[in-house]
């Protein structure tokens, strides 16, 4: 906990310092007869990210806030591998919506989870994996008229266009 | 009796079926919501926001804030059966509501929540009714500076009020506000802040992609590694005599009702504040205040009372500035706040002018919502209690699935989602390090409105920063913030000189 407070602390501070750099990219000064430039605002909270960062360090020196203070590790091999799984399955399901769309990559995430990661029996699975993508079509793409993207599955969709858009 | 007249108008419109038929909706959604361990008012709005475009603003806002209010009412559910809060603002019900369920009275705990919410989920309402008009009659007043110096205050409730980590809330409130800057610059219209060169960031970023994030996907990825171990579900026996029996033994309890229901409505105007601590406080003054004292922690009913009012009462409050001011008053009302934006609403104190149809048949939705999640909480306790069998790994992969969905749709950009994926993943993993994420949701919700008010405000002035001093409204405004800013540092001085005079002695 100790070590993730400081490098987290360094990392965000890294991120500020970029922040600022790329505020400055625009005036960050006053402009005559326009007001302060456009990128005074973030510039300046950006430095005060970095202030709170530099203030979260020399806590750590001081041991005064409690993540300083724990000896417990950040994350145990038990948490580490359930994030691993569960994150790996939802970057999976995001990647996948660009190829095979949404209908094709949000059965296989909940198949994945429900089956595999829950352990449930395949009619609980599948009852769940199948209904979903049909709600999510009548409520998205025809009800609100935003279309879900469908990747390489796209000419499939055709005919249902053809009959509810 | 103006506002009687503007009452009775909103209720017509709360009373047109499709409201009608939003509110039970959402309070129905909401209970479950706010059941299901995990899952509060906050994350389900959230997740819903891009499902309401299906219907006019008014109503969507009808519904969103049905869910808030079914929320409330539910997180009493899950506190008093399984003895894990359902959402943190019922964390104070369990001190109680456990106790009593092991001891075999769950029907009196769960009976005890309902209508303590109820009564204070009503007399909140009616306080609002009467607060609410002339607090945005005199907002109208407000220019640039007050505004300004309102936001700053709101902001400073967090750093002084909250009792989180100071530097790391301060940091929370600067990312939120920084990344609302992404995007362009909106007096010229140049590109700004185009993080790593990415195209995506040519355009601002969503905070329902922010709220999502932190509130779907996050919040799951936490619940999932604090949730390790399984839960024994209380049983209740409920039965008519048992119910009359009940009813007596909270007619007893009104004194604390009432007096939780204002404190927790107070509590909730401030935007730090809120349901959680509101419902805290209550707890902690009907201890104090009360003859059984000892019987507190073990099964005490004026225990579930106190905190059930007052997180109504206080989610009740938080609409208050929301509405009147812009300003919210919790991290739920931040993301209605910024769904008015999305449907073309500006809000502030000009709502009770402009939208006057959306403001009364909010507030007299909420009369129904209160009436329908009574109702619903006594005769389908049997139901939610079936639901929170429903096993966590399903409820998981669902809520994910919502929230990658909900955020495509926010914004139709696949960008989005994966930055959505980005500020879950970093979120839960700052949260576990004390790093508060409420006011960074807060402040992508305010920065695109507070930016514009400082720049505007220091063109009048001429780059004086002192314009925000010199007016009357507005410098005491900033003083009050600048007060709560220096708070903890007061507190810290205090504790050394205690330490000192300790030491000395």
């Amino acid at each position: 906990m100790r070590r993730a407070e400081l490098t987290t602390a360094i990392l965000l501070a890294a991120f500020s310092i970029y922040l600022m750099w790329k505020s400055a990219e625009l005036p960050i000064g006053w402009l005559p007869g326009e007001g302060p430039g456009g990128g005074a605002f973030p510039f300046w909270l950006a430095a005060i990210m970095l202030a709170s960062c530099v203030w979260i360090v020399i806590n750590w020196f001081r041991r005064s806030s409690p993540p300083s203070q724990s000896n417990q590790p950040f994350m145990d091999r038990d948490a580490v591998q359930r994030f691993a799984l569960v994150g790996g399955g939802v970057t999976a399901m995001i990647a996948l919506i660009h190829v095979l769309g949404v209908f094709g990559a949000l059965p296989l995430f909940l198949i994945y989870y429900i089956r595999f990661l829950g352990r449930h029996s395949w009619t609980t699975t599948l009852a769940i994996a199948l209904s979903a993508p049909v709600v999510v079509f009548f409520f998205f793409d025809v009800a609100l008229r935003v279309i879900m993207p469908k990747g390489y599955l796209e000419p499939l969709f055709l005919p249902l266009y053809d009959i509810f858009l | 009796m103006e506002i009687l007249q503007h009452l009775f108008d909103g209720f017509l419109i709360a009373f047109q079926p499709l409201n009608l038929g939003l509110v039970v909706l959402g309070v129905v959604v909401g209970l479950f919501i706010g059941a299901m361990p995990g899952l509060g008012s906050v994350n389900g709005v959230a997740i819903l926001v891009p499902m309401t475009f299906l219907v006019p603003p008014t109503s969507a806002i009808i519904f969103l804030a049905a869910i808030y209010y079914g929320a409330m009412y539910g997180g009493a559910i899950s506190s008093i059966m399984l003895g894990i809060p359902g959402a943190s603002t019922a964390v104070a019900t369990t001190f109680d509501g456990r106790p009593l369920a092991l001891k075999g009275l769950a029907d009196k705990a769960l009976l005890a929540a309902a209508v303590a919410s109820f009564f204070g989920g009503t007399l909140s309402v009616i306080l609002f009714t009467g607060f609410a008009p002339p607090l945005a009659s005199v907002a109208l007043s407000f220019g640039d500076p007050e505004i300004f110096a309102l936001m700053l205050l709101a902001f400073a409730t967090f750093v002084g009020l909250s009792g989180d980590d100071i530097p790391k809330t301060i940091f929370s409130i600067a990312i939120g506000l920084v990344l609302s800057t992404v995007g362009f610059d909106f007096i010229t219209g140049e590109p700004r802040l185009l993080l790593f060169n990415l195209d995506g960031f040519l355009n601002q970023i969503n905070f329902l992609v922010l709220a999502i994030g932190i509130y779907g996907i996050g919040e799951m990825l936490w619940t999932i590694e604090v949730s390790r171990g399984n839960s024994t579900m209380s049983k209740a026996v409920i039965t008519v005599n048992r119910m009359l029996g009940n009813v007596k033994e909270l007619l007893g309890t009104w004194k604390i009702a009432v007096s939780s229901s204002f404190l927790g409505y107070f509590v909730g105007i401030l935007p730090a504040a809120g349901a959680t601590p509101g419902a805290l406080m209550a707890y902690g003054v009907a201890k104090m205040t009360s003859k059984n004292a000892d019987n507190f922690g073990k099964g005490e009913v004026a225990g579930v009372v106190a905190p059930e009012a007052a997180n109504n009462a206080a989610s009740t409050g938080s609409m208050l500035p929301m509405l009147t001011l812009g300003i919210p008053g919790s991290p739920t009302t931040a993301i209605l706040l910024g769904a008015m934006v999305i449907w073309g609403i500006t809000p502030g104190p000009t709502l009770f002018v402009d939208e006057p149809e959306l403001v009364w048949g909010l507030t007299a939705s909420l009369y129904v919502a209160n009436l329908f999640a009574l109702l619903a909480n006594v005769f389908m306790i049997p139901l939610f209690l079936w639901v929170l069998r429903m096993p966590f790994t399903i409820l998981a992969p669902v809520i994910f699935a919502l929230s990658v969905i909900g955020g495509y749709a926010a914004t139709q950009r696949l960008f989005d989602v994966w930055l959505m994926l980005v500020f879950g993943v970093v979120g839960y993993l700052m949260r576990k390090l004390d790093y508060p994420l409420a006011p960074a949701v807060l402040a992508i919700v305010l920065g695109p409105i507070a930016e514009p008010k400082l720049r505007q405000s220091l063109m009048i002035s001429d780059g004086d920063f002192s314009i925000f001093v010199t007016r009357p409204i507005s410098g005491t405004i900033t003083v009050i913030a600048i007060i709560l800013i220096l708070m903890p540092l007061f507190k810290l001085i205090r504790d050394r000189m205690r330490g000192g005079s300790d030491r000395a002695a």
